[in-house]
């Protein structure tokens, strides 16, 4: 409890690398929470002490691969009701974890858990500089109340210079 | 062609059976041969239609017990034919629509008789009948262990599970010396889907819909949680009074018709039912009472080791982790859940399991972890079920 301010969380976790299960890393967190009404994201620092494994040629292979479509990307239900993801959507459902874990960090409270349920659409939009974008309506999914909630978001991404939301 | 069953009472009405038999084409479908025919056995045969007449007259003289299981074969092994053109048939390892859920409760009774009964306990809000598979092998005085799946509408893992539980019963009854012997000492009561007209609208309309599709006074909003509907704290905390949320405890406790039959069923059969399991997905966790209040049951030690060795035993398979304790502090406190309310009627050994994964899939869990979740499942609802066994009160 810091007085006026919010309550402060200290964690040290452990990472699991949603690929490869065997890879673990350590982390360690401080997540402060924000007393009051307003919604504010809570200010999270972490410290990774370790490597996370280089991700460069898969990124770059999706990358050029996606440049060279002649028609935009378009998919709905990723996984599908029955869980399934088409391999060459795998990277886009990643994608859309990575984004959703951003919404899910500025919409956070000591009372909520949130997880990305599903994929509902995506839509590739061409960009004349580097990036590719992707329109999201994700739905996620909140563990106390129980709602999944569809969100609009849209995600600029790099092999280099990483994921942005531009929108949320 | 008609196939009779009837039960001979003794040695007389055993000669009757062989007379037929040796008189006229008598095909035995159980046992095999009138040879093996014996008294109190139950037996049943098929005979030509124009035989029929006759023996079912025999029947009647005789004063023997007997039913017309089935009045006419052929339009029987026709509409069966039909069926499964149309629809598409059942697997243990994928996601089942209700309709083949429905027909399989029926063929898996019908294929073992000696272990499985189907049996209605009630109607959903739309009219669909809610079955109950009672598996065990006949005895007299047994107690039983109640599980049922399909709470929740979308965590299709949960009925799946329940499905397998039958299949293994079934299967290796005779070959697994575990299984046989809680199948002889005691019964399961199997409810594959509770929820079932929530489970129809997830294959229709919404795969995400949760809670069951009766209509709201007042509002458009259609349905209520039937995990918070139980007379247990109800709609104290955790739950929602707005019939548009997806806690909405309903307008009163017991209020579903789904919660309703399964109440009535448990409250009819108090005596018997030892243990309770209800399964639900996600999160991976094992809980047990309390939900609806952060007190601790009185028997808070015994429950904490039996999920503590359960989740061992589980992932002792495929090193899946749970997280296990009351279900208040464990996941959150939450009321009217069916688990608190059949423990304060007595049944001490309550426990909801929520089964694979942690988030990365959720409730859209992918088929081929239908087989490594149950399995694991499958071990620690046995463990819970030995312990049951050896603690019966």
């Amino acid at each position: 409890d810091i007085d006026g301010v919010g309550h402060k969380y200290c964690l040290e976790l452990e990472l699991e690398d949603v690929l490869d299960k065997d890879r673990t890393v350590s982390c360690t967190a401080e997540v402060l929470y924000p007393l009051g009404s307003k919604t504010s994201a809570p200010d999270v620092q972490v410290t990774v002490q370790g490597e996370l494994r280089s991700t460069e040629e898969a990124d770059q292979e999706f990358y050029n691969r996606i440049r060279s479509l002649e028609k935009e990307l378009v998919a709905e239900n990723i996984p599908d009701s029955h869980g399934n993801v088409p391999p060459e959507l795998e990277p886009i459902h990643l994608l859309a974890s990575v984004a959703s874990g951003y919404v899910i960090w500025q919409n956070s409270t000591e009372n909520t858990k949130f997880h990305l349920a599903q994929v509902k659409h995506v839509k590739q939009v061409k960009r004349s500089d580097e990036d590719l974008q992707f329109d999201f309506v994700v739905l996620l999914h909140e563990m106390v109340s129980q709602e999944v909630l569809p969100w609009e978001l849209t995600l600029l991404w790099h092999p280099q210079r990483g994921a942005r939301v531009s929108r949320d | 062609q008609k196939v009779f069953r009837v039960i001979p009472q003794n040695d007389e009405q055993v000669e009757i059976l062989s007379f037929l038999a040796s008189n006229m084409e008598v095909d035995f479908w159980q046992p095999d041969s009138a040879l093996l025919v014996k008294p109190k056995m139950r037996v049943d045969f098929r005979v030509e239609a124009e035989k029929s007449f006759e023996v079912e007259d025999l029947l009647k003289e005789s004063g023997m017990e007997y039913q017309v299981l089935i009045d006419n074969l052929q339009a029987a092994m026709d509409a069966q034919f039909d069926s499964k053109v149309r629809t598409t048939s059942h697997s243990y390892v994928k996601y089942n629509n209700w309709d083949t859920i429905a027909a399989w409760t029926a063929d898996i009774a019908a294929q073992n008789p000696d272990l499985v009964s189907r049996s209605v306990i009630g109607e959903t809000y739309e009219g669909r009948p809610i079955y109950l598979l009672k598996i065990g092998k006949s005895g007299s005085d047994k107690k039983a262990i109640f599980i049922d799946c399909g709470f929740h509408a979308r965590e299709w893992i949960s009925p799946a599970f329940c499905q397998w539980f039958v299949k293994e019963a079934v299967e290796t009854y005779g070959k697994d010396t575990a299984l046989t012997t809680l199948l002889n000492k005691l019964d399961f009561y199997v409810l594959p889907v509770v929820n079932i007209d929530g489970y129809v609208y997830t294959w229709t309309n919404d795969r995400m819909w949760r809670k069951t599709r009766s209509k709201n006074a007042g509002t458009s909003c259609i349905g209520t949680d039937p995990n918070r509907n139980f007379d247990a704290g109800w709609c104290t905390l955790g739950a929602s009074q707005s019939p548009c949320a997806s806690t909405y405890c309903g307008s009163a406790p017991e209020s579903e018709k789904e919660t309703k039959a399964l109440a009535d069923f448990i409250r009819a059969h108090l005596s018997t039912i030892k243990a309770y399991l209800t399964i639900h997905s996600y999160s991976q966790l094992l809980l047990f009472p309390y939900s609806y209040t952060y007190n601790l049951p009185s028997n808070y030690e015994e429950l904490n080791s039996i999920v503590s060795a359960a989740s061992k035993e589980l992932a002792s398979l495929h090193n899946t982790k749970y997280t296990y304790g009351p279900g208040a502090k464990t996941i959150y406190p939450a009321a009217g859940g069916s688990d608190d309310w059949a423990y304060d009627q007595g049944i001490k050994y309550s426990f909801t399991f929520e089964l694979r994964d942690t988030g990365r899939y959720g409730f859209l869990l992918p088929e081929s972890q239908i087989q490594p979740t149950c399995e694991e499942t499958l071990l620690a609802v046995k463990y819970i079920a030995n312990y049951v066994l050896d603690h019966l009160y």
